[in-house]
């Protein structure tokens, strides 16, 4: 459907795709900040992952090789209808193998295999603005985030405490980054935000809906915001393994099982999965 | 009496474009120009408040006794005027000149305020403890035991339960959500406290209650007060000095049994007579 | 598990597309001359919310995704990013509007006439068995004579007619405030992230693309009390204006690059000015609508929405981020649907606080 003729490579005119690169670039000049920009209609949904896909169109290059993954699964539908967008827009080559991949697009999810300097990984963004749970208005976060103005966030944190002796965000855990800005990683869950930190790879974050662009550049400081003396904690998987490659210390999808009724988990990456079990085999 | 922690001098608040006539002093209709309708709420007000005393300033609703008070926590912009404090760069530096950023530290660590009504002071769907903890974190504290710690001691100052510091104020009476304001205002040891009408609307009882919390923080927090009220029985109460205003100016001032006993000006006469 | 099994989103997707078009498919086929030409309303209504002037394009929209307004809008705004701007045009001069409709609810007798147009106000909403299938050639000869064509295109066009604004008059009078000219380049809501206050430029270009059911709604509550503004319709204009572009060689000339047809409208509200002389003195104030096509009610919800924005409050209609933030027909559309895909992974992690809080 998507012809040369009527469209150009990567779908987006050059002048949008370059000004999305200079807005990409303003976000990597400062880590953690949102970089508003004049984010373009797709023929994909805006709230279903049109920031990750307008920074990938933007970057790619016929050389590249893509890899797509939502809830860390190669084959879930929206991660085959990007995947197939990109493929028809570009023709460069889509891989499951992220170590093959030079740029992979992601919701909800980092990786479980360590990403490499010379790979990037672009993740949707759903709502960029980490305050908007104690602020709703924009021009008052706005506000917050130039005067690091974030007793507010630090207030929600003690609340949490106090009432449940627990922090109640799960996913989309709120970092600091190079102790100035306050960051949404996007809905990965607390298990991968360790990965932000002090990386080897460049994150990219678009939120096409709410039209912002943020970055994370190798070897940043980034940190879960807790207290001193109340450690950050990670969803707990102790004691669980992937029942088709055996893997622990992964994150995992809880399933039940249709046969038994038994709760039994799955890894959350299947691309890692499956090229654990082709090395097991 | 020789130590001022806080000079104000010239405060004048405006609100609206002035003409010829009021600015070269023309009489005012109360506190409002009659030519173009400019509003002084405050006008060319001096004020001294010494280490360790409270002052009280009366005075009629419209009188400015609240906006000066506001202005002095940075609530409102201030149009003309110059003010020093103690504890901030030895008195040397104007606190209206400063950055946002200063503000909101002399906001946090030199000063605390009361509000009258506790829906400026608080967040009313947090818990009592999150509100004082609000304070503690704004100054710096990072420390979730240690924040505790100081939310018990504060809670036992203005005699909360430590059962009740996890319930929001809103489930709170009157007199206990001023009780959490105060103990929130207090919570970084601040140098000076600024109390707004924090006993109006409630019960004689409750009242009795809060002026007698306040006389007890001033011994035990060695802090200096500023207290504004309309209700001249609180002012002798617990001012050792107080001033009148009145249309946004300074009528008298001095020590407080001589203002109330023996008033000199005839508003002030006016006020005492009525009220006794 | 259904949709999100390890494998087979491929062909689940491709199924789901034929099931599409089997749910298209009919025995009468419609072309895209017959859309645009019965469904002239609709076609306007689409082109607004997409900030898209294509009749044609629209048409193919509607056509394409079973009439479906949201994913024609979809259509025309992703097809729109694949074009490169070659041109800013002129500020188009809606005094010179060649016009088919134009009514004042504020004077009876305005210069130039009031003009009734094409309407469907004076209509008996009954249904009218009479365009039944079958029976419309019947209707049809009934009141068209024997040259139906040049009859009915003589009908419509009419005479050229052009005429002044009302609210010049006013602008005379000095009733209401005259408005200096302000040539600043406006803000382009469509490349730009909208930051606030926002300056009226990006208001009323979020207007003028804004969902009309929110944007009536935003209206309404303004009219029923949730804000103050209950206007006067000064004028509503509906016709045809030149678009130009500035001419590359000699910027100064400008060459017509065709027509569209818009709607116009100037609402007036009784308002306080400062002026030099008087502290607060009591004038009109207008609020603006302009819309694609003919669109009376969006254009007169944007030109209410607008005035709303002028005045302090705390009402919804009177918060410029809760109204500017909240109306796009594609972000409301996208964000909703978003929650049709998967979310096991956060869901998980949900799962674990819950669990963890139970446990303390």
């Amino acid at each position: 459907m998507i012809d040369e003729k009527h469209y150009n490579f990567a779908f987006l005119d050059e002048g949008s795709k370059r000004e999305i690169r200079r807005s990409i670039l303003k976000a990597v000049a400062i880590p953690g900040y949102q970089v508003p920009f004049g984010s373009r209609e797709l023929p994909i949904g805006r709230g279903w992952g049109t920031g990750g896909i307008q920074i990938t169109l933007s970057i790619i290059g016929r050389e590249d090789v893509l890899k797509v993954i939502d809830q860390g699964s190669d084959e879930s539908v929206n991660a085959v209808n990007i995947k197939k967008l990109v493929e028809e827009c570009t023709g460069v080559e889509i891989t499951t193998d992220s170590e093959k991949a030079s740029v992979i697009q992601s919701r909800h999810r980092i990786p479980e295999i360590p990403m490499r300097n010379d790979q990037i990984l672009v993740l949707q963004v759903p709502t960029p603005e980490p305050l908007r749970i104690v602020e709703p208005r924009e021009a008052v976060t706005k506000q917050m985030h130039a005067e690091a103005e974030y007793s507010g966030m630090w207030l929600s944190l003690y609340e949490d405490l106090t009432q449940y002796g627990e922090i109640s965000i799960s996913s989309e855990y709120p970092v600091m980054v190079e102790n100035r800005y306050v960051m949404n990683p996007s809905p990965i869950p607390r298990y991968d935000n360790q990965k932000l930190k002090d990386s080897e790879t460049l994150y990219l974050f678009g939120a096409g809906r709410e039209k912002k662009i943020y970055a994370i550049p190798p070897h940043t400081e980034v940190v879960s915001m807790c207290f001193d003396d109340v450690p950050f904690r990670t969803e707990n998987f102790e004691g669980k393994h992937c029942r088709l490659c055996g893997a622990t210390g992964v994150y995992l999808d809880e399933i039940i099982d249709e046969k038994t009724g038994e709760k039994v988990y799955e890894c959350s990456d299947t691309g890692f999965c499956s090229g654990r079990r082709e090395r097991i085999s | 009496m020789e130590n001022p922690v806080l000079n104000i001098n010239h405060l004048t608040v405006r609100y609206g474009k002035t003409c010829e006539y009021c600015r070269n002093g023309g009489e005012l209709d109360k506190n409002t120009c009659p030519h173009c309708k400019t509003v002084w709420a405050c006008n060319d007000v001096n004020v001294s408040l010494y280490e360790g005393e409270i002052l009280g300033i009366v005075g009629e609703s419209g009188s400015g006794k609240s906006t000066l008070m506001k202005s002095l926590y940075f609530d409102f912009d201030i149009t003309e005027g110059e003010g020093y404090l103690k504890n901030f760069e030895d008195g040397k530096s104007d606190i209206f000149a400063q950055s946002l950023q200063q503000k909101k530290y002399i906001k946090n660590h030199i000063m605390g305020m009361v509000y009258q009504n506790p829906m400026l002071g608080l967040r009313m769907d947090y818990s009592g403890a999150g509100n004082i903890a609000e304070k503690l974190i704004a100054a710096g504290h990072r420390s979730y035991d240690g924040m505790n710690e100081r939310v018990v001691e504060l809670l036992d100052a203005v005699e909360i339960l430590q059962s009740r510091k996890k319930e929001p104020p809103k489930n709170f009476s009157g007199g206990m959500q001023q009780r959490v304001q105060i103990s929130k205002a207090l919570a970084n040891n601040p140098a000076i406290l600024l109390l707004d009408e924090v006993t109006t609307g409630l019960d004689l009882s409750v009242q009795a209650k809060v002026l007698e919390l306040i006389r007890k923080i001033r011994q035990e927090f060695h802090i200096s007060i500023m207290l504004v009220s309309h209700d001249l029985a609180v002012i002798r109460m617990l001012a050792d000095r107080t001033i009148v205003m009145l249309d946004g100016k300074i009528i008298e001032q001095g020590l407080t049994d001589q203002i109330l006993d023996d008033p000199q000006m005839p508003y002030t006469q006016q006020l005492v007579h009525s009220l006794l | 598990m259904a949709y999100v099994a390890v494998t087979g989103g491929k062909e689940a997707i491709e199924q789901s597309l034929k099931l599409l078009e089997i749910f298209r498919q009919s025995d009468e086929e419609l072309s895209v001359k017959c859309i645009r030409e019965n469904m002239g309303l609709l076609i306007d209504k689409i082109m607004s919310e997409a900030g898209f002037y294509s009749e044609e394009y629209a048409a193919l929209a509607l056509k394409q995704c079973e009439g479906s307004v949201e994913e024609a809008v979809f259509l025309l705004r992703a097809y729109r990013s694949t074009l490169p701007r070659n041109y800013y045009s002129n500020a188009i001069d809606t005094a010179d509007m060649r016009l088919i409709r134009r009514i004042s609810a504020a004077f009876k007798d305005i210069p130039g006439g009031q003009i009734l147009g094409p309407t469907y106000d004076y209509s008996h909403r009954l249904l009218d068995f009479s365009l039944e299938d079958g029976q419309e050639q019947e209707k049809a000869s009934d009141t068209i004579t024997d040259e139906p064509e040049k009859a009915i295109s003589e009908e419509i066009s009419g005479e050229d007619i052009r005429c002044q604004r009302v609210t010049d008059l006013l602008k005379a009078e000095h009733v209401l405030a005259d408005v200096p000219p302000d040539d600043t380049p406006p803000f382009d809501v469509t490349s730009n992230l909208i930051t606030f206050p926002a300056p009226r430029s990006a208001r009323l270009q979020t207007f003028a693309r804004s969902d009309a059911g929110f944007l009536g709604g935003v209206a309404y509550s303004s009219m029923r009390g949730y804000g103050a503004v209950h206007p006067t319709v000064s004028e509503l204009r509906c016709g045809y204006v030149e678009v130009c572009v500035p001419y590359v060689m000699d910027e100064d000339e400008e060459i017509c690059i065709g027509e569209i047809l818009v709607t116009e409208v100037e609402a007036l509200v009784p308002s306080h000015t400062e002026t030099e002389e008087e502290f607060d003195k009591m004038t009109l104030s207008g609020g603006y609508g302009l819309i694609f096509g003919r669109n009376e009610n969006k254009a007169i919800a944007m030109s209410i929405a607008d005035a709303s924005l002028e005045k302090p409050g705390d009402t919804p209609s009177q918060d410029e981020e809760f109204v500017l933030t909240h109306g796009d027909c594609l972000e409301m559309s996208g964000f909703i649907s978003h929650l049709k895909l998967p979310h096991y992974v956060t869901f998980q992690s949900k799962l674990d606080r819950v669990r963890t809080k139970e446990e303390v």
